[in-house]
């Protein structure tokens, strides 16, 4: 599926420079967006019953906000460097290389994870020693680390593909990344919710990844981690066989 | 196989809008070659197909006897384009982006002595490490230049290399090109400077409407052109109307007649003034150039 391995191995180097080169950005800020989440929530809500027994609301909080903080990372780094080329004009330099779809996809996937990693490794570091956290399962956490970041990436590159401007793509966070991250149980349980808002909630793929790694660190969650895996894989699957079909047909990039 | 590059029956559109109708021809291995045309000629929609950047809607084109839809691979290893526009990523400096650009065509390390020439060629060493964002439009342009030549292409296409850019890189290019060249290098070069197609290429293609006008050498290109140029200044008596309907400009004084070789050899001309009590103050003559062919083949 790789054929051109050091061409793969330069475009996730250059994707994994790009962002470092603007760590204010993309690391940092994002970092410090979810902390100050974190202090209002935790002071507002203090005093709150348990979420699950013997979780707290804060230790509830953290690690939704880590995962809302993953897809929308996720999704900036794949739909910003994309869209950037396409409108600046260096994305020729790609488009002639002798890349194929696949090492594209799956070099901007893998870049965005390692942004994601940077990102949640930092939150953690920083929330663990006031927030202490139980550690259920490690390989739910990596597997909804995984599925999550993986299918926003996905999900920002096809924005970025079909977005012409700037402006397009600010459509895609606002209506659709920040709304679903917002309305998916991050900062509430959706068990809290009237009956209609519940079952809407188990149609945003968003709530299944946060429940899910949620799951990962407090065995407990508010649906069954078999249910939050499948939808996160189905998402996932869906995501890049569309993406994928556009990268191979050159869709609004090679017409 | 002896074509660098074959184009066979190439159509593209788009929209309502036919950009190349049809067009047919080879480009030889080891050759200069001109690509000419007025602006929406066609030109850069076919270096774009050339390298992949846009799809074709019928026809075929290889590099090197390597489809450029099959064999995609091996054809855009075998060519290197240097845009029309000055696009650059203002996230890396100049050295990094060489770099990164020969890792696309799974050029390592032992690239970058190669990477140093390039940058010593077009006169960038004193830049390596700038960002690229901060670097003037001509510098820009050479790194534009050192970007297709990074894996070493048998192929280089150059898409206007010298619009907007001073003398001295002109110079500095065109003294790169020539070395490339005298190595084996297949050089296909799109201007709007005609003198320096007519200096730099072998062969010339003039496209216009998508559609291929000529395919010559340039030499045989010019001299098929059947006109020369007289240009006179009169100290004394009126121009008879007969030559004055051969005029093509005038300038302080000067007028110049378009004459076809055929019918008008300048001798007849002169005696033509002399019947007519003109007395000549100056005279030139000049052979038709490639803009003038241009011209005639392009004007609508």
């Amino acid at each position: 599926m790789i054929e051109n391995q050091l061409g793969f191995y330069t475009l996730l180097k250059k994707e994994v420079m790009r962002f470092w080169s603007v760590l204010g950005q993309t690391v940092t800020a994002p970092v410090i967006t979810t902390l100050l989440y974190l202090l209002v929530f935790a002071q507002a809500m203090q005093g709150r019953a348990e979420i699950y027994p013997g979780v707290s609301y804060t230790e509830f909080l953290v690690p939704g906000l880590v995962m809302m903080t993953i897809i929308q990372n996720a999704f900036a780094n794949t739909s910003s460097s994309l869209i950037q080329s396409k409108v600046m004009g260096n994305l020729v330099f790609l488009l002639m290389a002798p890349l194929g779809a696949f090492e594209w996809f799956a070099a901007y996937i893998l870049a965005a994870l390692v942004r994601c990693a940077f990102v949640a490794a930092a939150l953690l570091a920083v929330t663990l020693p006031f927030v202490p956290l139980p550690l259920h399962s490690v390989g739910a956490l990596l597997a909804m680390f995984m599925l999550a970041g993986g299918s926003l990436a996905v999900f920002g590159l096809i924005a970025a593909i079909v977005a012409q401007k700037f402006d397009h793509l600010a459509a895609f966070t606002n209506f659709f990344i920040t709304p679903l991250s917002f309305l998916s149980g991050v900062f509430y349980s959706v068990h809290a919710l009237p009956e209609f808002w519940f079952k809407a909630s188990h149609l945003n793929p968003f709530f299944y990844m946060i429940d899910g790694f949620r799951y990962g660190f407090f065995g407990v969650a508010d649906a069954p981690i078999g249910v939050s895996l499948l939808w996160c894989a189905g998402f996932f699957v869906v995501a890049s066989a569309i993406c994928l079909w556009m990268l191979v047909t050159g869709y609004k990039m090679r017409q | 196989m002896n074509a660098a590059i074959e184009i066979r029956g190439v159509r593209k559109s788009y929209g309502k809008t036919l950009a190349l109708d049809g067009v047919d021809f080879s480009i030889r291995r080891g050759e200069f070659f001109g690509l000419l045309g007025p602006n929406g000629a066609g030109k850069s929609t076919l270096i774009n197909l050339m390298a992949g950047l846009i799809r074709l809607d019928a026809g075929a084109i290889s590099i090197l006897g390597k489809g450029t839809v099959r064999d995609w691979r091996a054809a855009r290893m075998n060519i290197g384009v240097v845009p029309q526009e000055l696009v650059f990523d203002p996230f890396f400096n100049v050295a990094n982006m060489l770099r990164i650009q020969a890792g696309y065509y799974g050029c390592g390390r032992e690239s970058w002595p190669w990477i140093d020439h390039l940058l010593e060629k077009l006169e960038l060493t004193g830049k390596r490490d700038a960002m690229m964002r901060t670097l003037s439009g001509g510098m820009k342009r050479r790194v534009l230049i050192a970007q297709a030549l990074v894996h070493k292409p048998p192929v280089v296409i150059l898409d206007e290399p010298t619009a907007g850019v001073d003398v001295e890189l002109r110079r500095t290019l065109w003294s790169f090109m020539r070395e490339l060249h005298a190595g084996g290098t297949t050089v296909v070069l799109t201007t709007h400077y005609l003198e320096e197609a007519q200096e730099m290429c072998e062969r010339i293609a003039i496209l216009d409407h998508g559609k291929l006008q000529a395919l010559e050498t340039t030499r045989d290109l010019i001299a098929r052109h059947p006109f020369r140029f007289l240009s006179l200044r009169l100290s004394s008596g009126v121009m008879p109307e007969k030559l004055l309907a051969l005029k093509v400009s005038e300038k302080n004084g000067l007028v110049e007649l378009k004459l076809p070789t055929a019918t008008h050899p300048i001798g007849a001309v002169l005696e033509a003034l002399r019947a007519a009590g003109c007395a000549v103050e100056d005279i030139q003559t000049r052979e038709p150039t490639l803009e003038d062919i241009f011209v005639e083949l392009t004007h609508d």
